[in-house]
């Protein structure tokens, strides 16, 4: 019964963010929506964490596998991007990188700076 | 038996769960960076298809199923982020503006190395959402036209990479606070830089965690304005 009732609940709220995602012409996803209607209802307390916790974390843990699937769909058209595999894998190394440092950087420098407000 | 698997919806959705299960009892045994759950398990249903001779689309009948979870599950990670809504009051500034500037020299990025490399749109349009946790990555990507397959695929590397080379990089780079170290790995490379930010330290971890959602939303709403850049 618990169980029923958070699954139900998790879809409720996903279908509330597909409903939005029909109506309102934004390049947001359905799941994005359904995020924040979680997080709205979650920090309002309408919706108390007992009462999706234990389905919402089966689905996180259960969320990688989901991912399978079209991964291994890579073999029906990877002779069709053989061609561009190096530079992919070239662009994923560079702005993975780039991305760390940018990130660190500023946050490191705001925090800092805050502090020696804080002084 | 090659009649019954032709027919199963099941047997695409059980090889994709043995495999994944395969992946993290491996990750488990041998801890190296580089043995992904994902990938082994990925690389375990190639390899298995390709020996039995069984088509994608025969093995994908299940895989939808799969799929169908997907938006459920992406909607739960507002669970993780409710836990860390505190810490990430005490320090929206720092957290904000180190996300933001690392979502954007990502799409930035993209953009400068695709015309580099002379990319179609589709290509570019794959990429774009690299950094950001596939549930969404995958979504944006179909949004503004993308191939899925080449987004988990770039996902995926991204996720790797970087959880084997963010600590290396942050040292580098100097890169000091926790709470830096653990934004740039999560903004980087999502769930799978999480992992690593979480072995690092509780702050890490959190402000990984944190990154995942936030740099999702951030390149949900400035991926289809850079799609547009390259068509």
């Amino acid at each position: 019964m618990k169980h029923i009732k958070q699954f139900a609940i998790i879809l409720l709220i996903t279908f509330l963010g597909e409903s939005l995602h029909k109506f309102i012409s934004l390049p947001i996803p359905s799941s994005i929506y359904g995020l924040l209607i979680m997080l709205i209802c979650l920090q309002t307390k309408i919706l108390k964490l007992e009462q999706v916790k234990e389905a919402g974390n089966f689905l996180l843990e259960i969320m990688p596998v989901m991912f399978i699937p079209s991964a291994v769909g890579l073999i029906k058209i990877w002779s069709s991007i053989t061609n561009v595999v190096i530079p992919i894998v070239f662009v994923v190394l560079f702005t993975t990188i780039l991305v760390m440092v940018t990130t660190g950087k500023m946050a490191d420098f705001i925090i800092s700076r805050n502090r020696g407000e804080d002084k | 038996m090659r009649e019954v698997i032709n027919n199963s919806v099941y047997f695409g959705v059980a090889i994709s769960l043995i495999s994944y299960i395969i992946g993290l009892m491996v990750k488990k045994k041998f801890k190296y960076n580089i043995l992904n759950p994902l990938l082994i398990a990925i690389i375990i249903v190639i390899v298995i298809l390709t020996t039995f001779d069984i088509d994608y689309d025969t093995y994908n009948q299940g895989g939808e199923y799969i799929n169908f979870l997907l938006t459920p599950a992406t909607v739960c990670l507002a669970i993780p982020l409710y836990h860390q809504l505190d810490l990430l009051k005490k320090n929206f500034k720092a957290i904000m503006a180190g996300i933001l500037a690392g979502s954007f020299s990502n799409l930035i990025g993209i953009f400068a190395l695709s015309l580099m490399f002379k990319f179609t749109h589709e290509i570019y349009a794959s990429l774009l959402p690299k950094s950001i946790t596939t549930a969404i990555g995958l979504a944006v990507s179909g949004e503004i036209g993308g191939i899925p397959t080449i987004t988990v695929v770039s996902i995926s590397l991204t996720g790797i990479s970087g959880n084997v080379i963010g600590e290396s990089v942050c040292k580098l780079f100097r890169i000091k606070d926790p709470i830096s170290v653990g934004l740039a790995l999560g903004t980087a490379s999502h769930a799978v830089g999480t992992a690593r930010a979480l072995e690092l330290g509780e702050i890490e971890g959190a402000m990984s965690s944190l990154s995942i959602a936030v740099a999702g939303l951030i390149t949900v709403v400035l991926a289809p304005i850079f799609a547009n850049f390259l068509l």
